[in-house]
């Protein structure tokens, strides 16, 4: 019987999506990332530091935790994967200590990267002082504004924080700033690119950095429960980097059923919405074929969601293949489901999570278990950043 | 094609090519832009689509993008708008632009479209080899458009004969490895550059741009090349919505001498 394949092919594609449509000018750097990213990632002493950085730098493994009252209010067993517990507060340092290193061995001396919610822009400050390397970081005029802690962060750590100032001033504008920048610098920098989007080998190799996650979570689950597949998976996507982590080692486990969180936004017609397996269609940014929302003309649509890390217009390809071969499946949560979780959870279990974990968490209100379903949610980040947002939401 | 090949086989160098956007600074400068520059002396055109992401190019042309979707170019009114183009324009005619308005458009009727219309070629600086190799080749080809690729300082001799193979028109070779509208490099490396490219003796005539904005630039690109491409300094001077018309002959006779 003929088995989808959900892994990248060696030119970089998943089924339609995928591949590198990137101008000639950053072919060579793309090329000598292709060429040497699973060479590298295979070695012994890359693989040595990178564990060691990730147990006492990041503090993995990450816990995986039985969520009791949680569970009582649903009706299954639901297990909270705690990457909001990791150094610098999300999933995100995962893939950011990785590229680091890479990024020595390749011999580059300057890191650049684009972020939205600041919390990938955080998590490459970060390493880039870990390592004593220069390191600029792009972020939209209006997202520096709604953001103002995490630019604090960053900058405190030596970081040169650059405000996109074209387009919509936000994340899709700070990607294209940070990709002119590679453009323009093509010898020595290295372009960290903070989710599972971008000119081929990017979506595969950020996956593979989070993949931390699914690995980990089914040595946990045998531990707690004896069996290492769940009944379902669920996590949030926005570019899908964290979902991609989470569900990597499950995807050819057909016995789990795997469901990504679109942002909704103000409701998905409401014309502020991110979702985008919803609204997209099937075209190119950033360097990839995927699904996008666009104007029947082909100009991207900016998207909105009260979640500064899920309003991106895209999803990366291996989702937007994923979608279409249905493994995944993906739902819409407005910005009010995703604030009552927020709560919720905080109020039950003494977790604020970031509100992009909390549309995950708001898929549970939709769903009906039975018996002792067992359920993993991906906690990717903590919520201290979205306490403006929350004061102002809750009138708190 | 054949305009190209006409063009390149009756002059050989010092040809000058001009990009601007379609729908910058107003929906119906296109044609009239175009008029203006065959008539100043320009040998062939480059016309760009917009598009919201434009990674390639520098502020200049960016913001033009900006405004001509403002001003509602699409490729719908752009195509409407070149049915008339052979009536006044003789000189070849490229479109310029990225993937995802084409791929929207449909890239075969795209290519029916533009070939119908009396365009010559088509760049497209983020549709690489192996896409347009893989998925749509036989769609430029069937329609007899070029399909223009870029070389840049870093590109290597092997990929470079491989371009040559694949193109009908000529090689795009940018001056530097930068978005557009930065000033051109004339460091010597760059002149070797140029040089190691030249003896390929490649089938295909050069044109070298990116940084192109004075006679000075223009003519050094001459040394090296068949000619040279000016983008952004050319939109620059379009910026004067009433009266951008006005400034297109000095601004032609400013580069060529």
């Amino acid at each position: 019987m003929a088995h989808t394949n959900y892994r990248v092919t060696e030119k970089g594609y998943y089924g339609d999506f995928g591949g590198a449509y990137i101008p000639e000018m950053l072919y060579p750097n793309i090329e000598e990332l292709r060429n040497n990213y699973l060479n590298i990632i295979a070695q012994p002493d890359f693989q040595a530091e990178f564990q060691s950085l990730l147990k006492d730098y990041v503090g993995r493994p990450s816990p995986l935790y039985l969520a009791k009252r949680l569970s009582e209010k649903y009706g299954a067993t639901i297990f909270l994967k705690r990457e909001d517990l990791n150094h610098t507060g999300a999933h995100k340092i995962n893939n950011t200590v990785g590229q680091i290193l890479l990024a020595e061995k390749l011999g580059k001396k300057r890191i650049i990267a684009e972020t939205g919610a600041g919390q990938h822009g955080v998590a490459t400050a970060t390493v880039c002082a870990l390592k004593g390397l220069e390191c600029i970081i792009y972020m939209g005029e209006v997202d520096i504004e709604r953001q103002a802690p995490n630019v604090a962060r960053m900058k405190m750590m030596g970081a040169t924080v650059i405000p996109a100032t074209s387009g919509s001033k936000t994340l899709k504008d700070a990607t294209n700033e940070a990709m002119r920048d590679w453009i323009n610098n093509p010898v020595d920098t290295h372009y960290i690119i903070g989710s599972v989007v971008g000119p081929h080998p990017y979506p595969e190799m950020v996956s593979r950095f989070q993949s931390i996650i699914s690995e980990e979570t089914k040595k946990q689950l045998v531990e707690h429960t004896g069996s290492p597949s769940p009944d379902y998976v669920l996590a949030c996507v926005g570019g899908g980097s964290n979902a991609m982590g989470m569900f990597y080692h499950f995807l050819d486990d057909e016995h789990v059923r795997l469901i990504a969180a679109e942002a909704a936004g103000l409701g998905v017609n409401s014309g502020h919405s991110a979702a985008t397996s919803v609204l997209g269609k099937e075209g190119v940014l950033h360097g990839s074929r995927t699904i996008l929302m666009q104007t029947e003309d082909g100009q991207v649509i900016e998207p909105y969601s009260i979640s500064a890390g899920l309003d991106y217009p895209g999803i990366g390809p291996q989702h937007a293949h994923l979608h279409k071969t249905k493994r995944v499946e993906y739902v819409s949560i407005t910005d009010a489901e995703a604030m009552d979780a927020s709560l919720l959870l905080s109020q039950l279990e003494g977790i604020i999570p970031a509100i992009e974990s909390a549309h995950a968490l708001a898929q549970l209100e939709k769903m009906t278990f039975k018996g002792d379903e067992i359920v993993v949610i991906c906690l990717s980040g903590r919520g201290d950043k979205d306490l403006n947002t929350f004061m102002k939401y809750f009138n708190l | 094609m054949n305009r190209l090949k006409q063009l390149f086989d009756k002059k050989d160098k010092d040809i000058l090519s001009v990009y601007f956007t379609a729908g910058y600074p107003t929906l119906d400068a296109t044609l009239k832009i175009a008029e203006e520059l065959q008539n100043a002396g320009a040998d062939f055109l480059e016309i760009g689509f917009p598009y919201s992401d434009p990674l390639a190019d520098g502020p200049v042309i960016q913001k033009s993008s900006e405004v001509a979707i403002e001003n509602g170019m699409t490729l719908k009114v752009l195509f409407e708008q070149l049915k008339s183009l052979r009536e006044k324009i003789h000189i070849p005619v490229l479109l310029m632009g990225y993937a995802n308005p084409m791929i929207q458009y449909g890239v075969k009727e795209f290519c029916k479209k533009a070939a119908e219309v009396g365009v010559d070629g088509v760049i497209v600086p983020d549709l690489p080899m192996y896409e347009y190799e893989e998925l749509y080749k036989n769609d430029f080809i069937d329609n007899g458009l070029s399909n223009v690729f870029l070389v840049t300082p870093q590109t290597s001799e092997e990929r470079i004969r491989k371009i040559d193979g694949l193109s009908h028109g000529f090689i795009y070779l940018l001056s530097s490895s930068s978005t557009t509208g930065k000033a051109l490099n004339v460091s010597d490396e760059i002149g070797i550059y140029y040089q190691r490219v030249k003896d390929m003796k490649l089938n295909n005539p050069l044109i070298i741009g990116f940084g192109i904005s004075d006679q000075k630039s223009f003519e050094r690109a001459n040394q090296y090349a068949n000619g040279a491409i000016v983008g952004s300094a050319f939109v620059k001077t379009l910026a004067d919505k009433d009266d951008y018309l006005a400034h297109i002959p000095a601004f032609v006779k400013g580069i060529k001498g």
